[in-house]
């Protein structure tokens, strides 16, 4: 069961957005996050929304699936709705009750704020549903790529994160083979309280990071092995290259900001 | 290919608070010539000095005395270094701790990509490289599904995209079951004789070397036998003395001589084994 994991919420599909280019996704998905903390109105919302379904719908994504990707943040949606429907003062009082008014400014806030959080979620979402992590990795490092002049390490925080993907899966199944080992040896994971349930992992931490270490260092071997000698001239097999489909991406997003401007929404 | 001469490694045990406890050595004036296109088996039980000299040939340890020639290049010469280990490439024990990318293709493009080789000429070697393990379908998995022969495969694929002219392989086969065994065994042994690639495998299943050139056994960092399997396995009792298996079909042919039964001294396989028992059987009815 642990072996089927699935690293990030990577949707596999043949789709349109799933081919672009993983660059072209990732400015896109941060002017997109941008432009919704600029719209000022429930109007350009509609017009985010529209643009959001239409991604969606080309992306072939089921709908299912990127509600999911909601739940996790149902806590912080409520106590941001929460927060702004008893704390904003205004004039137009709705309901009065001791210490609590709900003014309808408060409602309308929180409504807007609201709004802006599950279209924030849901397009964000989108770029890992549709972005295999590796794609999403090379995308990042070409584009920290120009940073590298001031010292930012951008082939070693890829490489990082390429083997920290590589080696989720083989941890956790070795998670699992330790915790049943010392289950065999009446180990006791489930009862007593919360303290109690902590203290019990330290029989699992402990082989896991020694063994966390040892392969570490027989990965460093391998790959110096294989000549690895960081990222200085080295090739990629698969390069990144702009084509036709991200020119297209590249002028809908454009259309997207200019018909916010039109309508005076920002 | 391989040449050593004096090869001498040296390490320090430590104590406590870092002092130098004793000197151990690992390797002791090992001399050692290994030619192009040979599959030479390395045998040994733990602490043999096997893994060590492996790791000579690959320019990840250095020698402490004397010298070691890869293809003509000294690998203490830091200038060399990245062109020894593209010379000789390394295949190592546990399959899960040298695969490096998240997808096969990816983690075999991992070398020529670290050579700075061009795209399309990587692309290529990757898919040569796959055919030749046989793991081509298998290209876009990733590999912590695959089995452990398949990543071992993955492994070798990986070596081989970077063109080496020799494969070190550092017990490849201790974590896998037989049937892994038994696939990366044959893609190693396959290789040898398609590709002429200089093998070097180190082992201690005694099965895996019987079809070797030539088969070198360590004891204590030195080398204490040095011949054709045929040569090394007809002698029994000083294998055993080592502490070393010699296979079954052998020590079957070895306990019937001792019971006075005339059969060759030189049978590792079955089948040679048949043949023997077969031909004894036609004198006895002659």
């Amino acid at each position: 069961m642990i072996r089927n994991i699935t690293i990030g919420q990577y949707y596999p599909a043949k789709s349109y957005i799933h081919e672009l280019d993983p660059r072209v996704k990732i400015i896109g998905t941060f002017v997109y996050i941008i432009s919704l903390f600029l719209v000022s109105n429930f109007i350009g919302y509609g017009v985010v929304l529209l643009f959001l379904w239409v991604l969606i719908h080309q992306s072939k994504v089921p709908f299912s699936f990127i509600v999911r990707g909601l739940k996790s943040i149902i806590v912080i949606l409520l106590f941001t709705v929460g927060l702004n429907v008893f704390l904003t003062p205004g004039e137009h009082v709705i309901y009065e009750w001791s210490f609590i008014h709900i003014t309808g400014e408060g409602l309308y806030t929180a409504l807007f704020m609201g709004t802006r959080l599950i279209l924030l979620i849901m397009g964000s979402s989108l770029l890992t549903l549709t972005t295999s992590p590796i794609q999403l990795t090379d995308g990042i490092e070409n584009l920290l790529n120009p940073f590298k002049k001031i010292g930012l390490p951008a082939h070693e925080i890829a490489m990082m994160m390429t083997i920290a993907l590589r080696f989720i899966p083989i941890l956790l199944e070795e998670t699992d083979k330790i915790m049943k080992a010392q289950i065999a040896r009446g180990a006791d994971f489930e009862s007593g309280g919360f303290i109690k349930r902590a203290k019990s992992l330290i029989p699992i931490l402990i082989p896991l990071f020694i063994s966390a270490f040892r392969r570490a260092d027989d990965l460093a071997l391998a790959m110096e092995a294989r000549c690895y000698r960081g990222g200085d001239n080295r090739t990629k097999l698969k390069q990144l290259t702009i084509e036709k489909q991200d020119y297209v991406a590249i002028g809908v997003m454009i259309l997207f900001i200019l018909a916010l401007m039109f309508l005076r929404v920002i | 290919m391989v040449v050593a001469q004096g090869l001498t490694y040296e390490y320090h045990v430590r104590n406590e608070q870092g002092n130098i406890e004793e000197t151990q050595e690992a390797l002791k004036s090992v001399n050692l010539s290994i030619e192009k296109g040979q599959f030479v088996a390395i045998l040994g039980h733990n602490g043999s000095g096997k893994s060590t000299l492996a790791k000579h040939m690959n320019a990840l340890l250095f020698p402490t005395g004397g010298t070691l020639w890869i293809k003509g290049m000294d690998t203490k010469d830091e200038n060399k270094l990245w062109h020894i280990r593209q010379t000789a490439g390394m295949v190592f024990q546990n399959p899960d701790n040298q695969i490096i990318a998240t997808i096969v293709e990816e983690d075999v493009a991992f070398g020529p990509e670290n050579l700075g080789i061009p795209s399309e000429e990587i692309r290529k070697r990757v898919d040569t490289s796959l055919q030749a393990v046989q793991m081509t379908e298998y290209k876009d998995h990733a590999p912590h599904l695959l089995s452990g022969g398949q990543k071992q495969r993955v492994a070798i694929a990986g070596v081989l995209a970077m063109k080496p002219e020799c494969i070190i392989l550092d017990e490849p086969t201790a974590m896998l079951d037989p049937a892994g065994r038994k696939e990366v065994l044959d893609t190693v042994y396959r290789l040898n004789q398609e590709e002429q690639i200089t093998t070097i495998l180190i082992t201690h299943y005694m099965e895996e070397v019987i079809h070797a050139h030539r088969v070198i056994v360590m004891e204590q960092g030195q080398i204490v036998l040095d011949g054709t399997p045929q040569e090394i396995f007809k002698r029994v009792e000083f294998l055993k003395e080592l502490g070393l298996d010699v296979p079954q079909v052998t020590e079957l042919a070895y306990l019937l001589r001792k019971e006075g039964i005339p059969i060759s001294e030189e049978i590792l396989t079955i089948e040679e084994m048949v043949e023997g028992l077969c031909q004894l059987k036609q004198k006895q009815s002659n």
